[in-house]
């Protein structure tokens, strides 16, 4: 099966504190470290794994710039057999549809069984897969939890709904997934497997390499901007405790009691 | 201003809670104008769904059809764009379902799309602020929308209050749709429920709950050693349960389950909508993060800023003397 999973490069807010800058158009980036979205790595070795089992092999995407190529080569150490960075000026402010018209131009240049992206960028709105399938005239799951091959071109996955319970589909291939944190576990991938694909060609392609009408995306295509960050304005908010660690174990042993919670 | 429409999720017969936020939503959008639920399922069951909307809804759309009585995204979305006017803005609850039916709804309606709103704030024009958050929560952003050629709107539940003085007294309008020729590449085979696990959690008076910032396995032992102190049981966010680090049944949020305790320890968790959304009943919530701004510090009742890894086992040391301390007292006295 010939896979693409569609990747994005993140700020990991998960060590760092998010912060605004001075002007609060954006968060303060420079002391950021980036990786690759978490669902989306999820979704590499999903499709490694599909591949591995099924013939084919994967490729991994990204719209951005060079900065971008990082996670790229990241993915290619884990096991994708290509890369491309899909980057123009014309893209600049895409919103979601239009970074799916982006790739539904690169998706139509090549032949995919399967298309995988994750869930939702840490950044994003959980909108570009779904988008995308539909572009496509694909059909679509969301929130795949697990991804089980069957004969005769077809998928059957699990979604993740409430309470953890899982809904069970049939789907007909070439469709669009997106896909959930926790379904596999994602392979290491160490400084050494960085090295060995250092020299690895990763290609460019812009609007004209696609035929992408530069209108239809970018500043100019989007119908949803954001306009700033903010943090709102805190509510009551928690009661801080302020002392020694010792004062504050007592402390809170002593709230804990008071609500019914130690006898 | 366009037409506003309100999907409905419903189950066994009864409207979703998002019903009501829903008709809020579209009343901050656009007070003026009446917004108009859509209803879509099999023929049995939705006479119900639809009376109980009327009082919220001045009018109802029907839309029945065996095709749809369990709710695939895109039949769903294949009837609805047989009837939705040009440039109508369509709000749906940000849920499993509204996932699956938005992004794709939004691209086949030409309409803009913006989704897990939490407030609207204002409009200008063809323009439509609302407000979104990013990064799990550590900040919001303001969106600008161009609702020109119509919109789909996620909402996020619980957002919007629902209306006090409801008593619309609505119409209920069968609208049919051409389902014949309508396929999907999809189909729905079974719901699975999720195993319940060696704990319920959603049983427990006191829970320590452990987030991202355990950081190893062989750290959960820290947590359950605070539990036993306790006399509380160890329940997680979901970075814990995708890592496997604790079994799914741990897992609380909206893709877990739903606790009710007295007393909620949250630490190292940073204190998503996703992971708040499984903690239910008001519980006391002391939070330990190491992290000042980290947004679990805006529900808890009490924070800590403070390292996990040193609190926790410190916190288990004193409950141990305490407690010791008590059963020493306790044989004195006899
Ligand atoms: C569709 C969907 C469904 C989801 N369902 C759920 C769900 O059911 N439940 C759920 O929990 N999440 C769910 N999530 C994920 C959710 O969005 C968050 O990513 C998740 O809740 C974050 O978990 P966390 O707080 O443990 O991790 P993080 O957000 O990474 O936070 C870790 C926190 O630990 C702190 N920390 C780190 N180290 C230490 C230390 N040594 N001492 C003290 N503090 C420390 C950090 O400051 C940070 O605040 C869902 C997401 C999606 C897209
Ligand atoms: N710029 C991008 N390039 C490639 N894939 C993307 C991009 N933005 C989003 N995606 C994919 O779409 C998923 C959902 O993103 P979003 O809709 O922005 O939340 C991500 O997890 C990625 O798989």
């Amino acid at each position: 099966m010939e896979i693409l999973v569609c990747v994005k490069r993140v700020p990991d807010t998960s060590e760092n504190a998010v912060q605004l800058n001075a002007a609060a158009n954006d968060i303060e980036r420079d002391d950021l470290v980036y990786s690759i979205n978490e669902p989306d790595n999820y979704a590499v070795e999903e499709a490694l794994q599909i591949a591995a089992n099924t013939g084919g092999s994967v490729t991994v995407a990204t719209v951005g710039d060079e900065d971008d190529e990082e996670i790229l080569r990241r993915e290619l150490a884990m096991g994708a057999k290509q890369a491309v960075l899909i980057s123009d000026e014309a893209f600049k402010g895409s919103d979601g549809k239009g970074i799916a018209t982006i790739l539904k131009a690169y998706a139509q240049k090549n032949h995919y069984d399967l298309i995988l992206t994750g869930v939702q960028a840490d950044d994003g709105a959980a909108q570009v897969g779904g988008m995308l399938a539909a572009l496509l005239d694909y059909p679509f799951a969301s929130l795949v939890n697990s991804i089980e091959v069957l004969d005769g071109n077809k998928l059957k996955v699990s979604r993740e709904i409430e309470g953890g319970n899982r809904e069970i589909n049939e789907i007909e291939l070439p469709c669009v997934l997106s896909i959930q944190t926790g379904i596999n576990e994602p392979r290491y991938v160490g400084m050494r497997g960085i090295r060995q694909v250092a020299s690895a060609e990763i290609p460019t392609l812009g609007a004209s390499d696609l035929g992408v009408n530069a209108g239809s995306v970018g500043q100019a295509g989007a119908k949803v901007k954001r306009l700033d960050y903010f943090v709102p304005a805190a509510g009551k908010g928690a009661e801080m405790l302020n002392g020694s660690r010792e004062g504050n174990i007592d402390k809170v042993i002593e709230l804990v009691k008071a609500r019914g919670g130690l006898n | 201003m366009a037409r506003i429409f309100a999907y409905i999720t419903h189950k066994n017969g009864v409207a979703d809670d998002s019903a009501l936020e829903l008709a809020a939503a579209a009343r901050k959008i656009d007070p003026a104008t009446p917004c108009t639920a859509i209803v879509t399922g099999g023929t049995s069951e939705l006479d119900g769904v639809c009376e109980a909307l009327r009082s919220s809804y001045a009018e109802i759309w029907k839309i029945s059809g065996a095709k749809l009585a369990y709710p695939n995204a895109e039949l769903v979305r294949k009837a609805l764009i047989q009837m939705i006017p040009a440039g109508a803005v369509v709000l749906i609850p940000h849920d499993h379902f509204g996932v699956d039916l938005g992004p794709g709804l939004s691209v086949k309606l030409n309409a803009a799309f913006v989704s897990d709103v939490l407030g609207v704030d204002g409009r200008e024009a063809s323009f439509l602020n609302a407000i979104r958050q990013e990064f799990g929560g550590q900040v919001s952003a303001h969106v600008r929308c161009d609702v020109s050629s119509g919109a789909v709107i996620t909402i996020r539940p619980g957002a919007f209050k629902p209306l006090e003085s409801a008593a619309a007294n609505g119409t209920v309008m069968d609208k049919p749709a051409e389902l014949d020729t309508v396929r999907s590449g999809r189909r729905y085979l079974e719901t699975i429920v999720a195993e319940s696990g060696d704990v319920d959690i959603t049983k427990q008076q006191v829970l320590v709950s452990i987030g991202r910032g355990i950081q190893d396995k062989e750290n959960v032992a820290l947590a359950e050693d605070l539990a036993e102190a306790l006399g509380a049981a160890v329940s997680c966010s979901r970075p814990v349960v995708d890592a496997k680090w604790l079994p799914k049944s741990r897992q609380v949020g909206s893709s877990g389950q739903t606790v009710k305790p007295k007393v909620y320890l949250a630490c190292g968790i940073s204190g998503s909508f996703q992971h708040l959304a499984g903690v239910k009943g008001n519980p006391f919530i002391v939070a330990v993060n190491k992290n000042p701004k980290a947004p679990i510090f805006q529900v808890a009742d009490v924070g800590i800023v403070d390292d996990i890894l040193e609190f926790m086992p410190a916190l288990t040391d004193r409950l141990r003397e305490v407690s010791g301390g008590k059963a020493n007292a306790a044989g004195a006295a006899r």
